[in-house]
């Protein structure tokens, strides 16, 4: 908690698909060192805001910006080298390819290259179910290890900022809790983190900073500590005045 | 029994000529999901390079190979970075008619630079027999091809597998988002891929040309040929093109030496087609999902 400059910052985003509009002048700005948390239900746009900082998606208008440099609608590859990456919803590991050629896949750009064995082995350190598994098939995996591999391949990118979104999705509850003592380790190791969640109580829990999502809008934001859960839950089901 | 056993080796030296002739049709499908449907075509402007080469210019087939490669290498990309990578994010149609197009214009390019009439690049060796008894024959230039065609799949087995390089060409094509999230800029690698597909297409249009007579029009030929060792070894597989390269060549050769040699073309197109039917992913591929 000690550096509190911003690293990433988003700027009135507004995010169409077609006709429909997803996302409604977003703000935001990640802390340098922080783990800062985004908590929406399906469909509250969190997915479309992550895309579009990825550069998946394109912005209508507004700027997304990391270390004062303009990132938005630059190709995904190019946001990467810039030092942000993410581990996706869903599977982004290469299921044919063993675990370890998943982690040095990590080290695919210039910088990470040079230091490929080191990264690897930090990133094995850190998941050590994966390094007895390093010559088998990614397909092999179960769901929990396909989590940790997606994020053990993004930290071998060597970001600044790493995204997860939704993590905790479809998992068992030991092994969630498992996955969010590794994401406070690689956070406490210097990464700024931003996590996307659908869980109220677990992303105040593991947050510093959060910022509620309701149907493409923040409609909440402060210090996770400090929001109270109710207000935060009634926000989220779109009770009340957050409707 | 003698006539069997020659069509057994000739069969088999053929299908090293196949498996060249389609292991780069099999690449670029197993990385891009793209039908490259100009691949013959390609491989013919390849013949006509380096016979242009050869014959006119250098004097020298192999230095003649390597300039071929080279433009055909700056070819490839140009057509993969300005046509295909510009609409393969819209699904598999739109680059399949790109590659049609592309395929329509080097034809006619040909007819127009070259004539219509058929050419051969000279080999000294295809009039060569390597083993000459009164029974059994092997041809120097069908040997050559067989060994030129499983060195090819062999080089680009250990590019795909063993490189990073290579190792970058199997995640984009695992998944290709995933990649990108590691910093891999994959339309890059899409072209890096047609490239190397290319090159083994210049390769092929070397043999082809020292082999057979070409002109303009065989490319669709030589693509079909293509297919039928792509679909029986596997979509995908680099080292089922080799099995199907050799299978492809004799089911043809035996066709011929049985039913006579009219069959020959029709039986292996029939033999694809059996192994559409019991195995569709060909015989190597895993079925996708």
């Amino acid at each position: 908690m000690s550096d509190t400059g911003s690293i990433l910052k988003i700027d009135n985003l507004n995010v169409h698909y077609g006709d429909f509009q997803a996302l409604y002048d977003v703000s935001m700005e990640i802390k340098k060192g922080r783990v800062t948390s985004i908590i929406g239900s399906n469909g509250s746009g969190k997915t479309t805001l992550l895309n579009t900082v990825m550069g998946i998606n394109k912005p209508t208008s507004g700027s997304i910006t990391l270390n004062d440099k303009d990132i938005s609608g630059m190709r995904t590859s190019k946001i990467v080298a810039d030092g942000v990456t993410m581990s996706p919803e869903g599977s982004s590991i290469f299921e044919d390819m063993t675990i370890k050629e998943n982690l040095l896949m990590g080290a695919y750009l210039p910088h990470a290259r040079k230091r490929k064995t080191e990264l690897v082995e930090k990133a094995f350190s850190l998941f050590p179910d994966l390094r007895e598994k390093s010559g088998q098939l990614a397909s092999l995996l179960s769901g929990g290890q396909r989590q940790m591999l997606s994020i053990a391949k993004a930290i071998v990118t060597d970001p600044q900022v790493i995204i997860c979104d939704e993590i905790s999705l479809g998992l068992a509850p030991v092994i969630i809790k498992d996955i969010y003592k590794k994401i406070k380790e690689i956070n406490a190791a210097g990464m700024t983190v931003l996590l996307v969640e659908q869980e109220v109580k677990r992303s105040l829990k593991h947050s510093d900073y959060s910022y509620i999502m309701v149907k493409g809008r923040v409609v909440m934001e402060g210090v996770s500590g400090e929001l109270p859960e109710e207000e935060v839950s009634s926000a989220y089901f779109g009770i009340n005045k957050y409707a | 029994m003698y006539i069997i056993i020659q069509s057994v080796i000739t069969g088999i030296l053929l299908g090293g000529l196949y498996a060249v002739i389609g292991v780069g049709m099999s690449l670029v499908f197993g990385i891009m999901r793209l039908t490259n449907i100009a691949h013959g075509d390609l491989m013919i402007l390849a013949s006509y390079f380096t016979m242009l080469f050869a014959m006119e210019i250098v004097g020298n087939v192999f230095l003649a190979l390597l300039i071929t490669i080279v433009l055909m290498l700056i070819l490839s990309f140009l057509i993969q970075t300005f046509l295909v990578n510009r609409v393969i994010d819209k699904g598999p149609e739109p680059s399949l008619l790109v590659m049609f197009g592309v395929s329509i214009i080097i034809r006619n390019a040909l007819i127009l630079i070259f004539g219509a009439n058929n050419r051969t690049i000279p080999n000294p060796l295809s009039t060569t027999n390597i083993l000459n008894s009164p029974n059994i024959s092997i041809s120097g230039g069908y040997l050559v091809n067989f060994i030129v065609g499983v060195a090819v799949v062999l080089v680009l087995m250990f590019i795909i597998q063993k490189t990073y390089f290579g190792m970058s060409i199997r995640a984009t094509a695992s998944n290709r988002m995933g990649a990108e999230l590691l910093g891999v800029n994959t339309k890059r690698i899409f072209a890096y891929t047609l490239c190397l597909a290319v090159a083994t297409a210049s390769i092929a249009g070397l043999l082809i040309g020292q082999t057979f007579v070409f002109y303009p029009s065989t490319g669709p030929q030589y693509l079909i040929t293509a297919f039928g060792v792509v679909v029986i070894g596997g979509m995908g597989s680099l080292g089922g093109t080799l099995v199907g390269g050799i299978l492809l060549g004799l089911v043809q050769l035996l066709s011929a030496h049985f039913f006579g040699t009219g069959w020959q073309t029709i039986a292996g197109y029939v033999f694809m087609l059996v192994i559409l039917t019991i195995r569709p992913q060909g015989i190597f591929a895993k079925a996708r999902r």
